[in-house]
């Protein structure tokens, strides 16, 4: 007999603190670069390259959640629960893609080169438009702030269930093997 | 065990006391406290009098007044395209793909400083050029460049005192010079520039006007050698100076010199490169290196288009002294990561805003020549 599995796939959740970690660090890295005079370098060399990390991981992401489908949700969770968790998933997983995909874009219609490493930079994907960068601009800017906003209220809720409800969601996610 | 328990399913668990929901609750609430804490520390919204670029370009805006659409410094200004002819003398120095024989297209811009985009040419106002060399392998090179042999100011903190210094009394038209003593005061460095500064002839138009990219940069050859280089462009067309002659002038004569020229016959500058020491200081722009340093001409830019800010690529371009090809780099000059700040800040307000038309219209480059 064959039981459902109690936890996501060891590849997706590997995927998923990696990820955790570089969000996290870019959400901090581009607030903090735009108010900086000093590390406004450093940060920004540090940001682009890691914006295009998180883009490729992402397609990575989409692929290994068809190929390994997460565990079932705890019976503690209601419909609504239910629909709340997947709905910010299904937000996080489009910021992770759309975020880099409007920074890439904002500096194709600059024309800011798009610097990896050394003399490796990516090709344009817009042409060169004052009025697309600026709309870009302040769209990467909110779409940052709602991914930030949107990560809290993932955070609050796994706390939650993890002090309160104690329905172990949290291991569902955990680093190492929970067993069956 | 606890295994086992879960199995059963969580009504199993033991039902938690008010004061410990209560406590739980609590530390969910510092957990998240603590993440808005660090995002808003790294925001910069705990330090609220910290210099930032917007606060930088605020004080531009304060000085110069806002002007929708133009650039927050260095306002008035005109386009101009031509090309980079490298000798190959750069390449000791830096494997950047600009400096192996063969040419490159460069657009540019000429400009005054100051955050005012109407106002009238006169001869002290400080000289700019913008470049960007576009490379073969995809790659850019841009360097903003004035025509000042080093810069006044050590630091943005220091700038950002002299802009909050300049802006004029409206009751003299002057600044207030209380304040420009005691800034003065504090800044022996820049006392030292200004007599620097002042001691180099300012010539008659933008053609005969050598620029200096002021920052120090590093320069990395193919072997790996890493070494302090700052860079200038100096003009093919004679030195004349400027004409001490007060009396009536067009308001607009430096730009139309620069156009009649141009269309008269393209103008040319050399590539200089000032080769450092080790020992040369690279983290401070106030001061020049030594005379005897090795000065090695790398190649030719010629410039032999000009138009109006309407129709020239140059326009949405930030001059961003940061945008450079592998083989050179930033120094540890703490002006280079502010200007590059200041700059994108600049950019980003301009950008989104409807653009009345320059100063120098496309109709005045059509009447050039």
């Amino acid at each position: 007999m064959s039981t459902q599995p109690r936890q996501f796939a060891a590849f997706s959740r590997l995927l998923h603190w990696m990820m955790a970690a570089m969000v996290l660090t870019m959400l901090c890295i581009g607030v903090a670069m735009v108010v900086s005079l000093g590390n406004y370098h450093v940060l920004v060399s540090i940001h682009r390259p890691l914006g295009i990390a998180i883009l490729i991981l992402v397609v990575v992401r989409f692929v290994n959640r068809r190929l390994n489908p997460p565990p079932p949700f705890p019976a503690s969770m209601s419909r609504a629960e239910r629909l709340a968790a997947t709905a910010s998933e299904l937000a996080m997983y489009g910021l992770m893609l759309v975020l880099p995909l409007v920074g890439w874009g904002m500096l194709s219609a600059a024309r800011y080169p798009i610097v990896l490493h050394g003399s490796l930079h990516l090709p344009f994907i817009l042409p060169h438009s004052a009025t697309l960068y600026a709309v870009l601009r302040k769209t990467h800017t909110i779409l940052a702030y709602l991914f930030f906003l949107t990560f809290m209220g993932h955070f609050g809720a796994v706390l939650f269930h993890t002090l309160i409800v104690r329905d172990g969601l949290l291991k569902r996610m955990a680093p190492w093997n929970i067993g069956h | 065990m606890s295994t086992y328990r879960e199995a059963l399913g969580e009504s199993e668990r033991p039902r938690l006391g008010i004061a410990s929901t209560l406590a739980r609750f609590a530390l969910i609430g510092v957990a998240l406290a603590a993440v808005a804490g660090a995002f808003a520390y790294f925001g910069g919204w705990l330090t609220p009098n910290a210099l930032t670029p917007a606060r930088l370009t605020d004080a531009f805006e304060h000085v110069g007044g806002v002007h929708a659409g133009f650039r927050r410094n260095h306002a008035k200004g005109v386009g101009v395209s031509g090309f980079f002819e490298s000798n190959g003398n750069g390449v000791r120095f830096s494997e950047a793909v600009v400096f192996r024989p063969g040419r490159v297209p460069v657009i540019g811009r000429f400009s005054l400083s100051g955050g005012q985009p109407y106002v009238a040419d006169a001869p002290d106002e400080v000289r700019g050029l913008g470049l960007q060399f576009s490379l073969p392998d995809g790659e850019v090179w841009r360097t903003a460049m004035v025509n000042l042999p080093v810069f006044p100011f050590r630091t943005p903190e220091a700038f950002y005192e002299q802009l909050v210094a300049s802006k004029p009394d409206p009751k003299t038209g002057k600044p207030d010079p209380a304040g420009m003593k005691a800034l003065l005061e504090r800044h022996p460095e820049t006392v030292q520039a200004m007599t620097v500064i002042k001691s180099q002839p300012v010539s008659s138009g933008f053609d005969n006007t050598t620029f200096h990219g002021l920052n120090a940069f590093r320069f990395i050859n193919s072997a790996g050698d890493s070494i302090p280089v700052r860079w200038l462009v100096t003009p093919m067309q004679p030195f004349e100076a400027a004409s001490a002659a007060s009396g009536p002038r067009d308001k607009n004569y430096l730009f139309e010199a620069l156009i009649a020229q141009i269309q008269r016959q393209p103008a040319r500058w050399h590539l200089i490169l000032v080769i450092g020491q080790p020992s040369d200081p690279t983290h401070d722009a106030t001061i020049a290196w030594p005379a005897e340093r090795e000065r090695v001409d790398v190649g030719t830019l010629t410039l032999d288009r000009v138009e109006s800010e309407e129709t020239s690529a140059a326009t949405d371009i930030n001059f961003d002294p940061l945008v450079l090809p592998a083989g050179i780099a930033p120094s540890d000059d703490p002006l280079l990561s502010a200007r590059s700040a200041v700059y994108a800040q600049s950019f980003t307000r301009r950008e989104g805003q409807a653009k009345p038309p320059s100063a120098i219209t496309p109709a005045d480059v059509r009447r050039g020549n």
